[in-house]
């Protein structure tokens, strides 16, 4: 039923680390999944629940956000909020019913290339498991 | 020190009572001001007023069990420029409450703020506490005769709000004045203040034994509703059907967000231009869906409404109230806002030291999430 399911990712990366080491990954001809669309942030504090819950209202397989590892944060505490936020969309996600490991929050550094791929093609291994979002073949939202 | 103290009540003169000890606050000048319902003049329900004549008062009527509004907004209205006159504010658990809160969110200040707390006995509907009060003028006193008991039973053929039938808090606790019913004899009224406050008030002596157990007992029955309205819920959002049916007849309308005293945003981001869609847009999105549910992007609001305010939730129930395709509200805020909050120990309103779960974090916290 999953046969050539190609699951769609929507990534929020970090301008400092995670984007810097998603460009490393490409800098560096490192070969991973192309199911990712990546959106760049400055950090992944700004990232509003709204801008992850969208993606995922409209069909999106999964959300990546990506950022500084604790403590390395380029505006100190971003990573911080970002991790209570996550943890909290999370928490409504599986309360409302839905799937909420489709939300992935890694902490990947401006030198982590490889961690970049290996995250995205672990992501895409999950997804394909589970199968497309089942909001895409619900009516309105 | 916290002391308790007695108003006399003349048989079934109860909001005499009440009124006389208000007046005797602003002829005193313990405040110069005094938020408190009055009566509406059409005589059918009770709104809040800002309160400087004494006389007013004969109006007064905090015991009306109807809250057409959440005065912690009112509050926040008055304090957000700190007045510069003392303010008493007469405020129902939930309103206190959601006060601290607005505190905690910048949108309130306490200076000059006189808090006094008041038992609340549940509320009915404005709509069916108009019709009951023109049917039955002993509606009030019906509900303050159960409080002695802490057995409070709706008027026959009603029900209070959902949000009532489900509150385990209805006492407003740690306020300069509390002004208790439950777990009191009719003949008098709780006054709970300072000592030094205390003083200054003409009260009389006495006890109060059997008010933690009153409470309790309210208590225990609320919570027993709460639990099995919550259960029901979380039964209906098992999956994407489940979810999409809590909201299905959700029309955008944002009387949720005007009525809830913590949605303070002057514009709601679901109200600006962001929202406002191209046609081409939603062309596009009716050709990928077959067909798209207008207006669009209420799952988006809902969801998005849960995450940006749930931590602070105070279940009062005016989001409900003023739904006008009936959604469930305070239930699905509520128990969604459950879980939420225990994930940080958080209680909204219950101290204005616990820190916004949204505006802290600590570094050791929640270690796994981020790692591989």
């Amino acid at each position: 039923m999953n046969e050539g399911f190609e699951p769609r990712i929507v990534a929020f990366l970090c301008n400092w680390c995670a984007y810097t080491g998603a460009d490393l990954a490409g800098t560096s001809r490192i070969q991973y999944p192309p199911n990712v669309r990546i959106i760049r942030l400055m950090c992944s504090g700004a990232v509003d629940p709204v801008y992850v819950i969208k993606p995922l209202l409209d069909g999106a397989d999964g959300v990546l956000i990506g950022g500084c590892h604790p403590g390395d944060c380029h505006y100190q505490e971003g990573n911080y909020k970002a991790r209570r936020r996550v943890a909290i969309l999370k928490n409504i996600l599986r309360q409302m019913g839905f799937d909420e490991e489709r939300v992935w929050l890694r902490w990947i550094s401006a030198s982590e290339g490889q961690v970049f791929a290996e995250t995205v093609t672990e992501m895409v291994e999950a997804l394909k498991e589970k199968g497309p979002n089942p909001l895409k073949e619900l009516w309105g939202t | 020190m916290k002391v308790r103290k007695f108003l006399e009540v003349r048989e079934g003169e109860t909001l005499v009572a009440l009124q006389s000890f208000l007046q005797r606050l602003l002829e005193k000048e313990i405040v110069e001001a005094l938020l408190v319902p009055l009566e509406a003049p059409s005589g059918d329900t009770v709104m809040p007023a800002l309160v400087k004549d004494p006389l007013r008062l004969k109006k007064a009527n905090p015991l009306a069990p109807v809250m057409p509004v959440n005065a912690a907004r009112l509050v926040s209205s008055l304090t957000i420029g700190k007045p510069r006159e003392k303010i008493g504010a007469l405020l129902r658990s939930c309103e206190r409450r959601a006060l601290i809160e607005l505190v905690k969110l910048q949108q309130a200040h306490l200076d000059n703020l006189v808090i006094i707390g008041l038992d609340c006995l549940g509320t009915y509907e404005v709509t069916d506490y108009a019709k009951l009060i023109s049917e039955d003028g002993s509606l009030t006193m019906e509900l303050v005769r159960g409080a002695e008991e802490g057995v409070l039973s709706p008027h026959p053929g009603y029900q209070f709000r959902a949000a009532c039938r489900i509150c385990e808090y209805p006492i407003p606790k740690n306020n300069a004045l509390t002004i208790g019913l439950l777990g009191v004899d009719g003949k008098r009224i709780l006054i709970e203040a300072e000592e030094e406050l205390a003083e200054k008030l003409e009260l009389t002596e006495g006890e109060a034994p059997s008010r933690e157990e009153a409470i309790d007992r309210l208590a225990r029955a609320r919570i027993e509703e709460r639990d099995r309205l919550f259960s029901q819920f979380r039964e209906r959002v098992v999956d994407m059907p489940g979810l999409l049916a809590q909201f299905s007849t959700c029309i955008r309308c944002h009387n949720c967000t005007v009525a809830c005293p913590i949605c303070y945003c002057k514009e709601c981001l679901f109200r600006t231009s962001t929202f406002e869609h191209e046609s081409d847009r939603y062309l596009r999105w009716a050709e990928r869906k077959g067909a798209i549910q207008m207006p669009t992007d209420t799952l988006l609001f809902q969801l998005t409404r849960l995450n940006h305010m749930v931590t602070s939730c105070v279940g009062c129930g005016m989001c409900e109230s003023a739904c006008p395709s009936d959604i469930p509200l305070t239930t699905i805020f509520r128990a969604v806002g459950q879980e939420v909050q225990a994930m940080f120990d958080y209680l909204p309103g219950r101290s204005l030291e616990d820190e916004l779960p949204l505006a802290t974090f600590k570094e050791d916290e929640l270690a796994d999430l981020g790692e591989r």
